[in-house]
């Protein structure tokens, strides 16, 4: 009977139409390193928000026993009380604050008279010299990288006595020098008896880092696997991770043949708007031909987005070179507004920061991308503009009392709906979809996923950027894979397999030198 | 069993009309608010509040709102931006005006084509930095605030200067007077307005419903159209009785009434106007939608101090003189009631006939409480009060965070 610091029996957490977790159980030894892997949405991060209290006891059914006592956190301060913190993926430090007063916001070392600045910067050095950090304790955040930004966090967690400490991808914005300092790290807090679990999707630092090896999807726990002896296989993790079975949740559409390239992308560059010497995209050639759904694959931050974004329009990033044929005519479009005149739409990842103005009606927002085409001489023809929307909201089926409704009131798939049914009336050659069903329900989806290949019949092409794995390869003809800016793989639809796209991303990484030549 | 379902079906209905209810109430909140007030002040003051020299004058007074108020909801509606400098600008604009006529002979038509244009230049600055170089609209105008009413007191060299011209008068402070008609005690020319006017708005209202019923759309029912079309009816016949009454009708109310309509109709019925509702209600979407934001920005701008030199014209006029502190605080006339009017604090909502509630609803305050004596300190207390209770009720009452 090992001596367990956290047990997690049952936990099942729904969100308004999905549910993230689905009786989950995790048992983490005391003094141990404890990886947990799945892909993007699985529920790892969801997992991690209910062990800290994020999502409130209540929000959740399931127990949480910590150091033998069953715990019931209201808030994240009631977990942090107890010793348990939990560092996310994006760092919660304010950048024009000192490294010292971030350690401490919010648990300030208080004096007789106001705050005790001597003893906050003296404590931060100390927690600093633990974490290996050599810095003064007033330097400002802002003045630090991220590698040094994500050791503050720990040395913040440690002002804080953690004794279960949970690192959300710690290393995804660390270059591998960082990474390995901080594993290394972590390795070190283990010998003096701390226990950590951390969630990667490098598979090479769990290796090196994980004692148990815990695998998580579709909102379940299916596996733990033993690494104490450093031995496992990283083939064995990824058979984890996406061995679910494929059932008929896609609607059938014939293969797509033709080979006449309708979309033409070459040697396509992009860099950070605000870094810009950093190159978010890197030299990114492909292709769609007519009919075609045309699938990219990647992690969370391998650039799809900013490389769709940056087609349509130039709307994200600064010097962007390479070229773009629209219909085998090379064309330079300078904002979205030539974008959508040139027969592109980008159906955004984020509907609500992004896609839907949520305060106006369905029938205003529908018509937006394209408004003139209910226009004449610039006023607005009402009636037709609703007419245009009832006519999408019954060929959509989307669910509505009427087009009069604003959209925030609507479903999560029913605003999807209406996002592309704005994007439909734009009447584009070529869509790119974003993230088109995420966090929708799986009736939903599959609604969405007739739309495409109605789409499709009617003559038009998509490029569909998801991180769900199944649904690429049960919609698309061909695959792309990117990881950290570049294309790592092309596959058709026959040779894709969700083992094949992991290892293509996973082990890109491994061949740094090689980059930018991989055609597959 | 049966009674039960009966009752059932009773009290959902009650309650199906209690929602109605208070759905109107909302919609109408400050409506009901400006005749309560109304009914207030009449009371209070003996019912002074009804002269037709006060019904008249309560236009001629809050012109500047009303037109100033156009302008400021568009800035307001692209995400509860204001301009601080519209006061300034009016002042300037007043000054320049003021001075071209005192000290040259240029015809007064010529310096109100001037003056507009000096407007559009300074509307052209304001919305460059704002919508162009992305400078926060409170610190830019602010900045504007300061620079046009010292401009303003360089031009007029720290002196009243007063305006005689007869033409710049009759252009914007004077009465309509038709010959024949208006010789007696009463002005019908007014009366025949309103009566052609209200004839005008039923017979729309009945053709715009038969064309909504042809073409199967869907239309509110036909008891509370007709209701709503007639109040506004007897509401018009009523003023221009007053306005009939007292001089007839005031050159000033043709101008106020034409920039309404035109605001009235960007806003609700092109696709220009649309543009300031989508950038206020999310930026980001409505720049991937292929719309140029900065153009939008820059419009709001551009055309609120368009509005403000027009507005100091018509100040200048009414008063017959400009000084430095003309159009002093004037901003807060303007943006106060595009908020008591309904338009939303975050942007993204509101309406020019919400603003025509709003300043009239100011300007009731104003001046029941000035025919009434009270206080000039006391009067900035209830406005500020009613401001408040306004953008409370409207926040609390839409549950608009802002963030959400």
């Amino acid at each position: 009977m090992a001596d367990n610091i956290l047990v997690m029996k049952d936990i099942t957490k729904e969100f308004p139409g999905v549910k993230a977790l689905n009786h989950v159980n995790l048992e983490v030894a005391r003094g141990e390193i404890h990886a947990l892997v799945g892909e993007n949405g699985a529920g790892k991060s969801t997992l991690m928000n209910v062990l800290s209290g994020t999502y409130p006891y209540g929000s959740y059914t399931g127990q949480i026993i910590y150091d033998g006592q069953e715990c019931h956190f209201k808030t994240v301060r009631d977990s942090e009380k107890i010793g348990i913190v939990i560092i996310h993926q994006e760092l919660a430090l304010i950048p024009e604050l000192s490294i010292g007063e971030n350690m401490f916001l919010g648990n300030e070392r208080k004096g007789k008279f106001g705050l005790d600045w001597d003893e906050t910067f003296a404590q931060a050095e100390k927690h600093m010299k633990q974490v290996g950090l050599k810095e003064r304790a007033t330097t400002l955040i802002k003045d630090i990288g991220t590698g040094k930004q994500q050791l503050v966090e720990i040395a913040k967690a440690l002002s804080k006595n953690v004794k279960l400490l949970i690192l959300d991808e710690p290393t995804s914005s660390l270059n591998e020098e960082d990474s390995k300092m901080l594993l290394d790290l972590l390795l070190q807090f283990k010998k003096e008896g701390m226990t950590s679990i951390i969630i990667s999707h490098k598979l090479s630092e769990i290796a090196y880092v994980a004692d148990k090896i815990t695998v998580v999807r579709d909102g379940s726990t299916i596996e733990t696997i033993d690494n104490s002896a450093r031995d496992i296989d990283e083939d064995r993790i990824i058979r984890g991770m996406v061995g679910r079975e494929l059932t008929d949740r896609f609607p059938k559409r014939p293969r797509c043949t033709s080979t006449e390239p309708i979309l033409e992308v070459n040697d396509w560059c992009v860099h950070h708007p605000i870094y810009t010497e950093k190159q978010v995209v890197s030299h990114v050639s492909f292709h769609v031909n007519r009919g075609e759904i045309i699938g990219f694959s990647g992690l969370q931050g391998a650039g799809r987005t900013e490389l769709a974004r940056s087609l349509f329009g130039h709307s994200y990033g600064t010097g962007i070179t390479g070229q773009l044929k629209i219909n085998g005519r090379e064309v330079h479009l300078k904002n979205e507004r030539s974008a959508i005149e040139a027969g592109l739409a980008y159906v955004t990842e984020d509907r609500k920061d992004n896609g839907l103005v949520l305060i106006d009606t369905i029938a205003v927002n529908n018509t937006m991308a394209r408004l003139e085409k209910v226009c004449s001489r610039g006023i607005i023809d009402i009636d037709q503009e609703n007419q245009v929307a009832e006519d999408y909201r019954r060929k959509l089926a989307t669910k509505t009392p009427s087009v009069q409704q604003a959209v925030g009131n609507l479903s999560g798939g029913n605003q999807q709906k209406v996002l592309l049914a704005k994007w439909m009336f734009a009447d584009p050659d070529v869509l790119i979809v974003d993230e088109p069903t995420r966090g929708i329900d799986v009736g939903a989806k599959y609604e969405i996923y007739c739309i495409m290949n109605d789409l499709i019949a009617q003559g038009k092409s998509i490029i569909m950027i998801s991180s769900e794995m199944p649904e690429l390869l049960g919609m698309c003809d061909r695959i792309y894979v990117m990881n950290e800016g570049s294309l790592v793989g092309e596959f058709p639809i026959e040779e894709a397999t969700q083992e094949k796209i992991m290892a293509a991303i996973l082990q890109s990484g491994k061949k740094e030198e090689s980059k930018g030549v991989l055609q597959a | 069993m049966k009674g039960t379902i009966n009752q059932d079906a009773k009290t959902l209905e009650s309650r199906a009309n209690s929602i109605r209810v208070s759905a109107i109430l909302k919609k109408y909140t400050m409506v009901i608010a400006l005749v309560v007030v109304f009914i207030f002040f009449t009371a209070l003051t003996g019912g002074k509040m009804l002269y037709a020299q006060n019904i008249s004058n309560l236009l001629l007074q809050n012109a500047y709102v009303l037109v100033m108020g156009c302008g400021m909801l568009l800035c307001i509606l692209t995400g509860g931006n204001v301009d601080l400098s519209v006061g300034a600008t009016l002042c300037l604009v007043g000054a320049i005006a003021a001075q071209l006529m005192s000290n040259t002979s240029l015809n007064a038509v010529l310096v109100i084509i001037i003056c507009l244009a000096i407007s559009a230049v300074i509307g052209t600055w304001q919305g460059f930095w704002i919508g162009y170089m992305h400078i926060p609209p409170f610190i830019c105008t602010l900045a504007g605030m300061f620079l046009f009413r010292g401009l303003g007191r360089v031009v007029l060299e720290s002196k009243t200067v007063s305006i005689s011209n007869k033409l710049f008068l009759n252009i914007f402070s004077s009465y309509i007077t038709v010959p024949g008609v208006d010789a007696g005690e009463i002005h019908w020319s007014a009366m025949i307005v309103g009566v052609v006017v209200a004839a005008v708005l039923l017979v729309r209202t009945i053709t715009g419903r038969a064309k909504k019923a042809r073409k199967g759309y869907a239309m509110d029912s036909a008891a509370s159209a007709f209701s709503k079309v007639i109040l506004i009816d007897l509401l018009i016949l009523f003023y221009c009785w007053k306005l009939a009454n007292y001089k007839g009708i005031p050159v000033m109310l043709v101008w106020v009434l034409g920039i309404l309509l035109l605001y009235a109709f960007i806003t609700s019925k092109t696709a220009f106007g649309r543009y300031f509702y989508a950038v206020g209600g999310n930026e980001k979407a409505t720049k991937l939608s292929g719309i140029d934001t900065r153009k939008v920005y820059f419009a709001a701008y551009c055309s609120m101090s368009i509005l403000a030199g027009l507005s100091g014209l018509l100040v200048a006029a009414r008063i017959g003189s400009v000084n430095g502190d003309t159009g002093m605080s004037y901003e807060m006339d303007a943006i106060g009631s595009c908020f008591i009017g309904g338009a939303s604090a975050y942007g993204g909502s509101g309406t020019v006939p919400g603003i025509v509630v709003g300043a009239i609803l100011l300007g009731v305050i104003n001046q029941g409480m000035s025919i009434y004596g009270l206080d000039n300190n006391w009067q900035y207390v209830v406005k500020g009060a009613v401001l408040l209770i306004a953008v409370i009720f409207d926040v609390v009452s839409n549950h608009k965070t802002g963030k959400a």
